[in-house]
């Protein structure tokens, strides 16, 4: 393999369920209820988080298919965005956050 | 010395069977009825849209002949069961005739509609010169339901589909037909709008995406309109030559297969219309015109307006092709949008 990341594996996700079929089941039975329904939330709405988490956890096949999944919910380019700053700034404030916890150790070290 | 076998290989099945995927779940579609004549009347077009199945633009010169358009007036005169006229292209209002064919159908008792792309109002005829600005008085006058395509609300969207600045004449368009009355509440004028993903993607959920329309472009434009009609792209032409381009021919084709929606199947259009080419031969649909997959009769005789049969019409067996899929996917589509 001449990558670790290849496009064309996104269609293998079905194969998760070798050696652990009932679990896949499970899985993807859970998986379609909670993103292909609306729900308290739209379809779109879950489709715009997806792509947010989708890059908050730099996951390649997730962001080609939340991409396609979000125009085919109806979203457009600036709600796409918008959900991937969410994601970053989200991420910048988790690592700013735990600048407090640097600080109160920074104040137990210092006469 | 090598010898050399020359194998004859059988034609391999195609893997987007549409037909086998009916036969596979028993569904049989002929044609249920003919309420709609389609007459695409030319191919010129002011606009050279990317997903284009007629693969329409300023240089074409195909168009009807007087005598095919007097042929349709014939028929939809002949025939009562054939209550709407559906004019289309190109863009039908640069048929020199277009105007006299409005006008006799509605003086038929005909529906007529009329797939208008906005722009024509503005660019007029690329070939004459000829303004086109009275059109929305014109279609007033006549009460011709407007059949418009808007691929989003936005600008980026529209403008990579259907060209650079075609989203503000749109909207400028649309003011224009708002004022004649078109889309406004109590009017009697209808203006629908199409949408055709800007892509290989399935269009979002119809009622939906019209309630967004709706409310964008009255909030930035001030603009009303009736419903919206989502409309999927099919593999074929201008749009098929892109999805070879880009490598993403057979995963839009995986795509459509694994959406086959056997309700959406039922209500395909090619059941209730029939679709005429500028030369008066008789197609189950406008897809199959541009892929000149002729509608015929029994005995495997091609129809013709020019020796138009209704029973005949009626009793054909409707030609399918893989790009079928593209009418059976999800919600289904049609020229009247979703079909499930």
């Amino acid at each position: 393999m001449s990558n670790y990341y290849e496009s064309e594996d996104l269609k293998k996700f079905g194969d998760i369920g070798q050696h652990a079929k009932a679990l896949a089941d499970d899985f993807f039975k859970y998986y379609g209820n909670v993103t292909g329904t609306d729900g308290a939330l739209s379809k779109r709405e879950k489709a715009l988080i997806a792509l947010a988490v989708s890059h908050a956890q730099k996951c390649p096949y997730c962001i080609d298919a939340y991409t396609t999944q979000c125009l085919e919910r109806g979203a457009n380019p600036e709600q796409m965005m918008e959900a991937v700053h969410v994601a970053a700034v989200m991420q910048a404030g988790i690592t700013l956050v735990h600048s407090v916890q640097m600080q109160n150790h920074l104040k137990k070290l210092v006469l | 010395m090598k010898s050399v076998v020359q194998l004859k290989l059988a034609p391999q099945p195609s893997k987007y069977d549409f037909e086998e995927q009916l036969r596979r779940r028993g569904i049989d579609l002929p044609p249920l009825a003919l309420d709609t004549l389609q007459v695409n009347i030319t191919k010129l077009c002011n606009q050279v849209c990317r997903h284009c199945h007629v693969d329409a633009s300023p240089s074409r010169r195909e168009k009807m002949s007087p005598e095919g358009v007097a042929k349709c007036l014939e028929i939809l005169e002949q025939h009562p069961q054939i209550a709407k006229l559906d004019i289309t292209g190109g863009a039908p209002e640069l048929h020199p005739g277009f105007d006299g064919f409005v006008e006799n159908a509605v003086a038929l008792g005909k529906h007529v509609m009329v797939r208008h792309n906005l722009t024509v109002q503005l660019d007029g005829n690329p070939q004459t010169g000829e303004s086109k600005e009275y059109l929305p008085g014109f279609f007033a006058r006549n009460r011709v339901e407007v059949i418009s395509s808007l691929p989003y609300y936005q600008e980026y969207f529209t403008d990579a589909q259907r060209g650079s600045g075609v989203f503000k004449k749109s909207m400028e368009a649309m003011q224009r037909l708002n004022r004649e009355g078109y889309g406004v509440e109590g009017s009697g004028l209808a203006l629908n709008l199409v949408y055709n993903p800007v892509g290989p993607y399935l269009p979002p959920a119809q009622a939906g995406l019209e309630a967004d329309y709706k409310r964008e472009l009255k909030a930035k434009f001030g603009l009303v309109f009736n419903g919206l009609y989502t409309i999927t792209n099919m593999p074929i032409n201008r749009f098929r030559l892109h999805l070879d381009k880009s490598g993403q021919y057979e995963a839009y084709m995986e795509k459509l297969l694994a959406a086959f929606n056997p309700a959406a199947a039922e209500g395909v259009m090619c059941r209730s219309l029939i679709s005429v080419d500028h030369q008066g031969r008789i197609y189950d649909c406008d897809f199959n015109q541009m892929l000149e997959l002729r509608a015929t009769g029994a005995g495997g005789k091609p129809l013709s307006i020019f020796d138009f049969d209704f029973d005949r019409a009626l009793k054909r067996r409707i030609q399918f092709g893989d790009h079928c899929l593209g009418c059976t996917a999800g919600a289904g589509s049609s020229c009247g949008g979703a079909t499930a």
